[in-house]
């Protein structure tokens, strides 16, 4: 049992030594700071600048927040505060079948449906010749993704909150929505930053649906309706041939490195910030 | 118009968006489900169940993708087993060993939280380099082990959450009638929580089954059925995968087809998750 939850314990700090050891050749010739912010990728030639591949994670993950933020919220609101019971027992099949769904299935998804539409209605209202293979394909994509996530937790956020505010509240002659807007959504607000950065992380580190639908071309995209190159689909794509050039590996695993670390960073702040608004109310 | 009338109003208008926001949750679900299966339920047919791929497959000729389908069955079962065998334990421990250091146990849900969201393509990265270090090939053994590691964490907070709902008095009589704490551990809280082992088991499973990114570098892939734990195995996620970015049109219906299956062995895993979370109560104490 101990061994058992040592090894779980260490895990992450295992991932970490792993691939800091694959990636340690790479830095030992340039540096860090050089890699994260050079836009040049050229393996061939030895230039492995990864700005191209963070900007483009980016996008697409602010894309998907933009959008799948407010609907979160909203939804959230409305199943806490006004839907009836049985709303909520037809929501939370969808929210668990929704999250369930292996991401390739929503890459299959984003290509039959959102990139055509992309590419047919949103490219002519920007007088734009598009394939729809784009950065705002990859955000729709994802959106859907990582609703259920933040949906969970923000429900799980509201549910916190003690039942007496808004008792107090309404009997002090408000409206529902005026206790939302004045009482709810403060109380709850360090809970809901902490659900929108979960997702962001979870975003930041999906891979094969974005690598489907988000056209994978290597330069710093400067618009949404162009395609993008996001790190995971760079260290899932090129897995194949990095064998053959020197320094390629320790490119990609320092890549995965970069990716585990902003991931960790968002995934520690955002769960303390739950953890402590639970003490608070619990 | 008076202030009252306005606040209706405004709250009429957020409602009216609250609901829409709901229905658009409901409605893009409906809609992946329905566009799956409306491209891909013509191309299902027995044979791609049933076969193997046979030379030019990949170039629209016969066969099917048996060897996607076992090989993520096989992976899937062997890493949610594997991880059972971890994960169980640690939950136990952390739930009846450590019941009295409340800090120390909340700061290792804490830990599992944070390994949950690690991508998965980081894991498959971490796989593969260890991989390389013990020169091993991609094989069925490497991508359940790397699988493993990957849905540990959802193993372990899935069934952490079921013994947390059992009641400490259980703990605290059995304890007061002299039994030790590890026949605690496998009479009272397995009993107690096998419904909800069951749903985590099954969590993992589905989680296993359907990930691309952890397999893609570690399991390879093959036209033909592994025989040992040490040859490549092809998975469905990345079967899908490579057909969909063939340029022939017989190859993408495959794609289509096997998005089918892969979703109804999801929803089949759902609903049987929800099934077995509602029985299993004999031994339940409320």
């Amino acid at each position: 049992m101990v061994i058992a939850l040592a090894f779980s314990m260490l895990l992450p700090i295992l991932l970490g030594i792993g691939l800091y050891l694959k990636s340690a050749p790479l830095l030992k010739d340039q540096s860090l700071f050089q890699i994260l912010f050079s836009t040049s990728w050229k393996p061939l030639s030895g230039h492995f600048g990864l700005a191209p591949f963070i900007i483009s994670s980016l996008w697409v993950t602010i894309i998907a927040l933009i959008l799948a933020g407010p609907i979160c919220l909203l939804s959230a609101i409305h199943l806490t505060q006004y839907a009836k019971p049985i709303v909520l027992r037809i929501m939370h099949p969808v929210i668990d079948i929704l999250a369930g769904i292996p991401s390739v299935i929503f890459g299959v998804w984003g290509v039959l449906v959102i990139v055509p539409w992309v590419g047919d209605f949103i490219g002519p209202i920007f007088d734009k010749q598009i394939t729809g293979y784009s950065i705002l394909s990859g955000g729709i994509v994802l959106a859907v993704m990582i609703i259920p996530f933040i949906l969970n937790i923000l429900i799980e956020v509201f549910r916190t909150i003690p039942e007496e505010l808004t008792e107090v509240t309404l009997s002090l002659g408000a409206t529902r929505w005026m206790v939302i807007k004045h009482v709810l959504l403060k109380k709850a607000f360090p809970g809901i930053v902490s659900a929108f950065s979960l997702g962001l992380s979870r975003a930041f580190g999906e891979t094969i649906a974005v690598l489907m639908v988000v056209g994978n071309v290597t330069q710093i995209p400067t618009g949404a309706l162009q395609p993008g190159y996001p790190l995971p689909a760079l260290i899932a794509n090129n897995y194949g041939e990095m064998l053959s050039i020197p320094m390629y590996d320790s490119a990609l695993m320092l890549a995965a490195l970069v990716l585990l670390v902003i991931v960790i960073l968002f995934n520690v702040v955002s769960r303390w910030l739950i953890h402590r608004l639970e003490k608070n109310i619990g | 118009m008076k202030m009252t009338q306005i606040r209706k109003y405004e709250e009429l208008f957020f409602r009216v968006v609250m609901f829409l926001a709901t229905s658009l949750i409901l409605f893009s679900l409906c809609m992946i489900i329905y566009s799956i299966l409306k491209y891909g339920l013509p191309a299902v047919s027995w044979s791609m169940i049933s076969q193997l791929p046979k030379g030019g497959f990949y170039f629209g000729k016969e066969g099917g993708i048996l060897n996607a389908i076992l090989g993520s069955l096989y992976l899937a079962i062997g890493a949610t087993i594997i991880a059972f065998l971890i994960g169980f334990p640690v939950s136990l421990f952390i739930n009846i060993h450590m019941y009295k250091f409340r800090k120390l146990v909340s700061s290792i849900r804490f830990m599992l939280d944070v390994m949950w969201g690690i991508p998965s393509i980081v894991y498959g990265a971490f796989g593969f380099s260890v991989m390389l270090f013990l020169g091993m090939r991609s094989s069925l053994l490497a991508g359940m082990l790397t699988v493993t590691l990957f849905i540990i964490p959802v193993m372990i907070r899935s069934i952490d959450e079921v013994m947390k709902t059992v009641p400490v008095g259980l703990l605290e009589s059995a304890l007061s009638l002299g039994s030790t704490k590890s026949e605690i551990s496998y009479k009272v809280y397995f009993k107690q929580c096998i419904s909800g082992i069951t749903t985590a088991m099954l969590l993992s499973f589905g989680r296993a089954i359907g990930d691309a990114a952890s397999v893609l570098f570690t399991t390879g892939y093959t036209d033909n059925l592994p025989t040992s734990l040490t040859q490549p195995t092809a998975t469905l996620p990345l079967a899908i995968f490579f057909q969909l970015s063939s340029p022939i049109e017989e190859v993408k219906q495959r794609a289509y087809a096997s998005a089918v299956i892969l979703t109804v062995i999801i929803l089949i895993i759902s609903l049987v998750s929800r099934v077995s979370s509602r029985s299993y109560h004999k031994h339940k104490i409320k």
